[in-house]
């Protein structure tokens, strides 16, 4: 990956302790994967923020290397990537996501 | 799209002792539901865990053949 859009995406998941990449946005999610995630979210009532990767492919492409991961949603957590759809409804289940939030955002 | 027995071959080979279900959730062959115990996620958070199966179905994922994969990994005790 180049250093410039390796810059971006750093640049990008600190933007917020909670950033989503996604597939369209927080209103209108374009996906049913990135919605379960924004609706995790919205339920916890937590502030985050989201990037569409529909708008960039650079980004889109980009992200899936950067974390050595797939697929889109991808959430990160003051900078680290900590999982896409499915582990986020398992951490949401278990209760281990409204906690690990908590202590992020503190 | 890609048929189930190729999904598991293709875990299998990652992961030799690991059992595998594979659910085709629209008939379509492009969005599976796939559940993976193995003895290898011991120890390995949950990001890893699924890294290792994604690993193992790369080119399956990144030819767009798997539109959409629901995973979930366990161990065995779990």
């Amino acid at each position: 990956m180049d250093s410039a859009l390796q810059a971006r995406l750093e640049a990008l998941v600190a933007s917020s302790p909670i950033v989503v990449f996604m597939k369209g946005t927080k209103l209108m999610p374009q996906c049913g994967f990135s919605n379960n995630v924004v609706q995790i979210l919205n339920a916890l009532a937590v502030p985050f923020e989201t990037f569409d990767v529909l708008s960039d492919m650079e980004i889109r492409q980009g992200i899936k290397e950067f974390s050595d991961w797939p697929t889109i949603p991808q959430v990160y957590v003051n900078g680290e990537f900590i999982g896409g759809s499915d582990i986020l409804i398992e951490m949401y289940n278990s209760g281990e996501l409204k906690e690990k939030l908590a202590v992020a955002l503190a | 799209m890609v048929h189930p027995d190729q999904v598991r071959a293709a875990i299998h080979q990652a992961l030799p002792d690991a059992s595998v279900e594979v659910e085709d959730l629209t008939g379509g062959g492009d969005h599976l539901q796939v559940s993976v115990v193995s003895s290898a996620f011991a120890g390995l958070s949950r990001v890893k865990q699924h890294q290792l199966v994604y690993g193992a179905l790369r080119s399956e994922l990144a030819s767009e053949a798997i539109h959409a994969l629901a995973l979930q990994t366990s161990t065995p005790n779990a």
